[in-house]
């Protein structure tokens, strides 16, 4: 297997807020990273899948450098990230793009797409003519299912799926390595969701370059990525091989998402059995002690509540933060009975 | 009779850039205690369709058509006249949550007042029937519940109170836009069971708004799919979708990316985009995506009855047997 690309280790990002009112000030840490492992290979998809509040923008951003982790290290190449100087991260920002969650939003309404699409360009190859610079824009556009013509139109003439074209081509016009999506179709409608999710898959197989998938929808995440790390609450609880943890996921949390996304075969919606999580999230403020997901899990013993549970790496290369993920496996941990909700 | 009869219903907005068309003549029943999906990508005009039911509309919108509801006509109804079916025989629950709750007010107040408007209980009366019905969307300790603000409350458990909201006075018909949409995948499945539970035990009716086609799947009794502001197809739901009979409606269905399958390489996206509502185009809406099109498409096609309770809008006569690799790519 070839080294990965991104190396990221104890990776954990705090906000500090002030909860105080008026002029008393009462500060709390939000651990919205809490030390996050995990590799991205070349030419793969990571998938990160998580309810809102988990961490999983932040994570993008600490990677990207546009916020400043508290701990951990972000290794690109064997370099880490977070040593290097403001100019020194620029030079890599080329190398790992973003592509946003809001199509139109991200895009400047006063610019036209051929200036949009340009801008990086100008940005880390100062020398490039303007011919050479409007070649490989049109280039761009054609590869993501834009009309050459189209370079002096404004944002604000394309449709939603089209602004996300526009988005793709800024982000790979510099050639980067690694691409970070941070929830790229959830602003779309299904039918154009599913043109950007096979326009993102056929531009990494011919550009070979590496994706983080970052998503809330498993049904997307399952169709894009090779592999898939499950976060809650700023910490990691699951990675492993696509179909691994889809058709036998280990954790409570990864079996608890799959179950909750709705199947769209009224034959098949209406038979599963679902187990409902209880409550809700608990606040990231004041996270539960030991496994973060215990207050919401139906296998919770007391024991979850003593420590944190370690990211434990099994044979088959799968990573499980659960210290009854082996009884739950061979169906021998059943659900309390009283944990069960009645919905 | 049916609950719900509406008609020929149309929606347009005068807009500076124009008359925007955003639904052309829609017309669908709805029977006591069913629930009936109304499915479509955003711009298909399920919402405003449900809003004009309401008289809900922008300034700048016009509904015209018939909607009648047990028998009695609810457009042109004054705001008083409205004002006194809506919230007690009809009501309706948002996408958002938490901003369609009042944030100055407590969540008891907001509950016991739409009981004093339209059942004229007394408080005390009103308050014990609010945690009755916060404690049946299960909502934990619904007295303390009662005491607190929206802002104290997660997204979904404002959504609990607007279901308990829209039920407090058990109305005939609830009209639900897209309403766990904003919320995360665990709390949506605990509203959606949540919904059929309710829905089973009450002979409320409910016209349920998603693009979400797992939900569909799971609540729905009836669907009707609709685009450009039209009807394309009307269903029983195994019967959609077993045997989708628009095109449309296979696209939808073939491009959702499914937990349940193991993945193929490619979706089947429909090409294009959706067509501009302020310029619709002649003939069938869906024609510039299909891949069917043929001659006829130039005409605009009927809303036709297929069989029993099923109807669609194509000349088609059937989808052509062919399940292979759709058109992926569009410029």
């Amino acid at each position: 297997m070839r080294p990965p690309v991104l190396e990221v280790r104890d990776l954990s990002v705090h906000f500090t807020i002030d909860t105080g009112r008026f002029f008393r000030h009462e500060y709390q840490t939000i651990k919205a990273v809490d030390q996050v492992s995990f590799d991205v290979r070349p030419a793969e998809t990571l998938g990160i899948v998580g309810e809102s509040g988990c961490g999983k923008s932040t994570l993008a951003r600490a990677i990207l450098g546009l916020v400043r982790p508290q701990a951990g290290r972000v290794s690109w190449l064997g370099e880490n990230l977070l040593d290097l100087s403001e100019e020194a991260m620029r030079g890599k920002r080329r190398e790992i793009q973003l592509i946003f969650q809001d199509p139109s939003g991200s895009l400047d309404p006063r610019m036209t797409v051929g200036d949009i699409v340009a801008e990086p360009l100008k940005t880390f190859y100062p020398s490039m003519t303007r011919l050479q610079i409007r070649e490989r824009v049109q280039g761009m556009m054609k590869l993501v299912g834009l009309l050459p013509e189209q370079v002096n139109r404004y944002p604000h003439e394309f449709s939603g799926g089209q602004c996300q074209r526009i988005g793709i081509a800024r982000a790979l016009v510099v050639n980067p390595r690694l691409v970070v999506c941070d929830e790229p179709v959830s602003a779309l409608d299904v039918s154009i969701q599913a043109q950007i999710v096979n326009l993102l898959k056929d531009l990494q197989k011919k550009l070979q370059l590496s994706l983080i998938f970052i998503a809330h929808d498993l049904s997307v995440v399952r169709h894009v990525s090779d592999r898939v790390l499950v976060m809650y609450l700023g910490r990691v609880m699951e990675v492993a091989d696509r179909d691994e943890i889809y058709l036998h996921p280990r954790h409570p949390y990864t079996r608890a998402l799959i179950e909750s996304v709705p199947i769209p075969d009224p034959v098949k919606e209406r038979e599963r059995a679902r187990r409902a999580l209880k409550a809700d999230m608990p606040s990231p403020m004041n996270p539960p002690s030991g496994c973060v997901f215990r207050t919401r899990c139906p296998f919770a013993v007391d024991d979850c509540a003593q420590s944190r549970p370690a990211l434990q790496t099994l044979d088959s290369g799968r990573q499980v933060a659960c210290i009854r993920h082996a009884e739950i496996a061979d169906g021998q941990a059943l659900p309390e009975p009283e944990a069960i909700d009645p919905d | 009779m049916a609950l719900l009869e509406v008609r020929d219903l149309t929606v347009a907005f005068d807009t500076p850039d124009g008359v925007v068309h955003a639904v052309n003549g829609i017309s669908f029943d709805l029977d006591p205690g069913e629930t009936l999906g109304l499915v479509g990508e955003s711009g298909s005009g399920k919402t405003q369709t449900a809003l004009a039911l309401l008289g809900l509309l922008a300034e700048n919108g016009r509904a015209s058509g018939s909607v009648r509801f047990r028998g009695q006509e609810l457009l042109g109804l004054t705001t008083s006249e409205l004002s006194r079916i809506r919230g007690s025989k009809i009501s309706m629950i948002f996408q958002d949550p938490v901003s369609s709750l009042n944030p100055y007010m407590t969540i008891g107040d907001q509950l016991v007042e739409v009981l004093t408007h339209h059942r004229n209980l007394r408080r005390r009366e009103a308050r014990s029937r609010a945690e009755e019905m916060l404690n049946q969307v299960r909502l934990s300790d619904p007295r303390d519940r009662m005491r607190q603000y929206p802002h104290e409350l997660s997204g979904g458990m404002c959504q609990r109170v607007m279901i308990a909201m829209g039920l407090l006075c058990q109305p005939d018909l609830l009209i639900a836009d897209e309403p766990t949409t904003a919320l995360d995948v665990t709390v949506q499945s605990q509203i959606n069971s949540l919904m059929g539970e309710l829905s089973e035990q009450s002979s409320t009716a409910i016209l349920l708004i998603t693009h979400d086609l797992g939900v569909v799947a799971g609540l729905c009794d009836r669907v009707l799919v609709m685009y450009a502001g039209q009807e394309m197809e009307l269903a029983e739901v195994h019967d959609l979708f077993s045997d989708p009979r628009h095109p449309y409606t296979e696209g939808l269905l073939n491009s959702v990316p499914r937990l349940d399958q193991a993945r193929s390489g490619i979706l089947n996206a429909i090409p294009g985009n959706p067509p501009n509502l302020l310029q619709l185009p002649e003939g069938c809406p869906f024609s510039s995506r299909c891949r069917y099109r043929f001659d006829r498409c130039r005409e605009r096609p009927d809303f036709e009855r297929v069989s029993e309770g099923r109807y669609k809008r194509c000349h088609l006569e059937g989808i052509p047997e062919q399940a292979d690799q759709g058109t992926t790519e569009s410029a």
